[in-house]
């Protein structure tokens, strides 16, 4: 029975029933992230849009200070690793230098959203060449959960043990709907990772991103809700369905803004 | 010229990539002229006024690791923000250029030119174990020359290089000759992030070891590099010392002033030299040492609280009298003053 099963498994695995592999640009390294969070999905189909768009010679990669600082390790292309917030500034001088190549940079809430916010802004606002990726967990996870521009009110952290109280530590910074306001940035949208609908659109989002930087259309913007299973101290499945259900109303899914060449091809990118 | 406006131009005739700085005086004339030249016209240099300091020396970091010529400028308050940016440029190896027209401090200060920046400048600045190679140009004609050097010890060694200029040089005018435009460079060096082609391994431009002894490898690969920088780029320039007494130390416009001041205590037969090191770090130690056998007394004249002086006192090992003077605060020190202080020696 069992010799009749590896026959049968070897049957199958023809390049024609070849349904989902792991991308040739995903290196062999393990993925250093927690079980069940997005920032291997998001990883994952970057890789795939750079292997598909046949970018990886051309694509120069900006990672941050953060859970994604090893980004180098997993994904086979130039990448070069900032300080904490600065991604954008470095990309700058890349993208000025090499206005041919595609430039990104791949960003936590607190590097984007707290110590970047200025380098954020400006380089959206100088409309810079460049796709900033933004995963939004609403928490430090690197560092151990502390609370992040982007925690929500009332959300526990270890530095809000008793939940966010936005009395005394602010509200969260939707950094996604201010930077939609610069004339600099040419698309800007809230996605997720967190089904596989969801992860489709992301992808969809991404390779959009790709084509108007080609086009030299400005600043493209994608923010990507995620989880921190770790950090919320929840399971995978908890943690998704508690974003859904608290992060969403906070930071809902969609396009806040798209070129105007485009604006008749969204309506599949829409918030659901 | 200015000393900053000679420095700009030498800047687009070396050939240099790309400039990102943010106005603060007395540097402002540097990113000013940049921007009336309009090179991306000409040599298709970058040139960018950018949000911060802390962008600026980022944007450097980003183009530097990417193997282009790439450069950035401002004043002492302005490069206390770059620190976090040099710390990391030292830690992953990347040649830039970094140029500081110094004013006094510590906090706001003064605009006025001092040289209180010596210890930020040599002895790291920012976190961590590393050096700055260190050029103090004390002529409009220096400013100008020293791009050219510092880009090429930046490549040659894969380290960050400082112009350790002050808003006296930054400032004054002075006749000046400029080389030739060289074009810009279109090859890259092997570990540049370019864009990965499938014949070579990605390139990963990072200052992080997660594992401390992966660490310690890069420390001690950069203290190796140090060695050999402080063997082989050791520069500085003597006055009058085969027959001196009295020793003047002093780089930049306190250079100057020894300068006059050497010759004031000459006409009243006080025979004194100065050296005047060029290259701060690495510093000429060993020079000094050779010298201080010969000298009676030798002073470190700087525009610090006496910053400079404890390099000397190394380098003398206690063979000699060392002592510190000069004015602070953005007070210019007068040549009178320094043969004054030297003759309390005598």
């Amino acid at each position: 029975m069992a010799m009749k099963t590896v026959t049968g498994i070897k049957e199958i695995i023809k390049p024609e029933n070849l349904v989902y592999k792991k991308s040739s640009l995903l290196t062999d390294k393990p993925f250093s992230y927690c079980p069940g969070c997005g920032h291997g999905t998001a990883h994952r189909i970057l890789a795939e849009v750079l292997e598909e768009e046949g970018l990886q010679s051309e694509t120069i990669g900006v990672c941050p200070v953060g859970c994604s600082v090893l980004m180098y390790d997993f994904i086979d292309i130039d990448i070069l690793e900032a300080a904490h917030g600065r991604a954008p500034a470095v990309a700058t001088a890349i993208k000025r230098l090499f206005p041919e190549k595609f430039v990104f940079t791949y960003q936590g809430d607190g590097d984007l959203a707290a110590i970047g916010t200025s380098e954020s802004i400006h380089a959206c606002n100088r409309g810079e060449n460049i796709l900033i990726i933004f995963i939004n967990n609403g928490i430090y996870g690197m560092t151990g959960g502390q609370m992040a521009p982007t925690t929500i009110p009332g959300m526990k952290t270890t530095t809000s043990p008793y939940g966010r109280d936005v009395k005394t530590m602010g509200n969260p910074v939707k950094l996604t709907e201010l930077v939609a306001l610069l004339p600099g940035t040419c698309y800007v949208t809230r996605q997720s990772v967190h089904t596989p609908a969801t992860v489709r659109k992301t992808k969809k989002a991404i390779k959009k991103a790709v084509e108007y930087q080609k086009k030299n259309m400005g600043t493209c913007f994608i923010e990507i809700v995620s989880n921190c299973p770790s950090g919320w101290r929840m399971t995978p499945v908890e943690s998704n369905k508690w974003m859904e259900e608290n992060m969403f109303p906070f930071y809902p899914p969609g396009d806040l803004k798209v070129p105007k060449e485009d604006i008749t091809k969204t309506k599949d990118n829409e918030g659901e | 010229m200015k000393g900053n406006e000679a420095l700009a131009e030498a800047a687009i005739r070396a050939g240099v990539d790309a400039y990102f700085g943010y106005p603060i005086t007395p540097q402002s004339e540097v990113l000013e002229y940049l921007m009336a030249a309009d090179p991306g016209k000409t040599t298709g240099m970058v040139v960018l006024q950018v949000e911060s300091e802390l962008a600026a020396i980022n944007a450097v970091y980003g183009g530097a690791g990417c193997g282009k010529k790439v450069m950035t400028s401002s004043s002492s308050p302005g490069i206390s923000l770059f620190q976090e940016g040099i710390s990391y440029i030292a830690g992953a190896e990347l040649p830039c250029l970094i140029v500081n027209v110094v004013r006094g401090g510590p906090g706001l200060g003064t605009i006025q030119p001092a040289q209180s920046d010596y210890f930020q400048a040599c002895k790291g600045g920012g976190h961590g174990d590393y050096h700055l190679i260190v050029l103090a140009p004390a002529s409009v004609q220096e400013m100008a020359d020293f791009v050219e050097i510092a880009f090429d010890l930046a490549f040659k060694y894969r380290n960050p290089v400082m112009i350790l200029s002050d808003g006296a040089i930054g400032q004054m005018m002075e006749k000046v000759y400029l080389k030739p435009s060289e074009e810009r460079s279109k090859t890259f060096p092997e570990w540049a992030t370019t864009g990965k082609p499938p014949e070579r391994n990605r390139n990963i431009i990072t200052s992080l070891d997660l594992d401390p002894y992966a660490q310690e490898r890069r420390v001690l690969r950069l203290m190796e590099k140090y060695r050999q920088i402080e063997k082989n780029e050791v520069r500085y320039e003597e006055v009058r010392t085969e027959d001196a007494d009295y020793l003047f130390v002093a780089y930049g416009t306190s250079a100057r002033v020894c300068m006059k001041a050497l010759q004031l205590a000459r006409a009243e037969g006080i025979k004194a030299g100065l050296l005047r090191p060029i290259t701060l770090y690495p510093f000429p130690s060993k020079r000094i040492n050779e010298l201080s056998g010969r000298m009676k007394h030798i002073i470190s004249v700087e525009m610090s609280a006496g910053q400079m002086v404890e390099d000397v006192m190394l380098a003398v090992n206690g063979i000699t009298d060392v002592s510190h003077f000069g004015r602070v605060g953005g007070v210019i020190t007068e040549p009178e003053e320094v043969l004054e202080n030297l003759k309390s020696k005598l």
